[in-house]
């Protein structure tokens, strides 16, 4: 990544709050309409950083306030990363029950992920499991 | 009847239509509010049918899906149907990946919906 040509970064922590991050979202939805990244890829980056954050505060910290996460964002007019640590025990993503077998079409959780994947380009976890870097490339459609 | 702050409510028929007002469904705190105002609707007001538009839903997360199956699940319990309709095309793909539109009836419109409840 280091090639990249980013022009916009932050690097912020937020409480194991819902709705914490709300403002770095709203931050970087803004940033990447500013860079003029189409709709579709806003509504992606939009759903999959909802889902990241909301597994980050309730399943990885398990809402303890007492604990943060620290999220890094890079954007650039082709290509946005970010990565969201939370301080939980971590998970194997290959352990979630595949949402999309019909026997577990009717579980009402476990479509994070599977979302996160559809949405980003790449999506990795790191270290026991308490880390996702998610990555999006500019969708063609949208590339000026 | 009861006072909803999520939701409009009207009725055609035996079909209980509910308008979802947020445009955002994602907020862990209304999602919960709006999961146990539907509830409300089948468990506490005795509704049967009930018709999802989600016309003014410009965005939701898995979290509200789940709300959705579990709704579904309380509708059936009571010898009801569930039906979504005006769900635009991001939202749908959102439907699409998680294989949800195979499970909820889901049209284009109300009126198409409510006819697919006399059929």
């Amino acid at each position: 990544m280091a090639e990249e040509s980013w022009t916009w970064s932050t690097t912020q922590v937020i409480p194991s709050e819902s709705g914490a991050g709300k403002r770095i979202l709203d931050e970087i939805l803004q940033q990447l309409g500013s860079q003029d990244w189409g709709t579709r890829d806003i509504f992606g980056v939009h759903l999959a950083m909802e889902e990241a954050l909301v597994n980050a505060i309730k399943h990885g910290n398990r809402c303890d306030a007492s604990k943060s996460i620290q999220v890094v964002c890079r954007i650039s007019p082709r290509r946005m990363f970010v990565e969201i640590r939370d301080e939980g025990q971590g998970f194997n993503p290959e352990c979630v029950p595949d949402c999309t077998n019909p026997e577990n079409l009717e579980i009402p959780s476990g479509r994070g992920v599977l979302l996160m994947r559809s949405f980003m380009s790449k999506v990795e976890y790191s270290g026991k499991g308490n880390c996702v870097v998610m990555i999006k490339e500019r969708g063609e459609e949208d590339a000026a | 009847m009861a006072t909803h702050r999520h939701f409009e409510v009207s009725e055609v028929g035996d079909v209980t239509v509910v308008r979802l007002t947020d445009r955002k469904v994602v907020d862990e705190a209304n999602i919960q509010e709006l999961g146990k105002e539907l509830f409300g609707l089948v468990e506490e007001e005795q509704r049967k049918n009930l018709l999802l538009n989600f016309a003014g839903v410009g965005f939701l997360s898995s979290s509200a899906l789940g709300k959705l199956i579990t709704l579904d699940k309380k509708v059936k319990a009571h010898g009801g149907k569930l039906k979504l309709s005006n769900i635009r095309p991001e939202i749908y793909e959102v439907f699409a990946i998680t294989k949800l539109n195979k499970l909820f009836e889901i049209k284009d419109d109300e009126a198409e919906a409510l006819a697919a409840f006399q059929s």
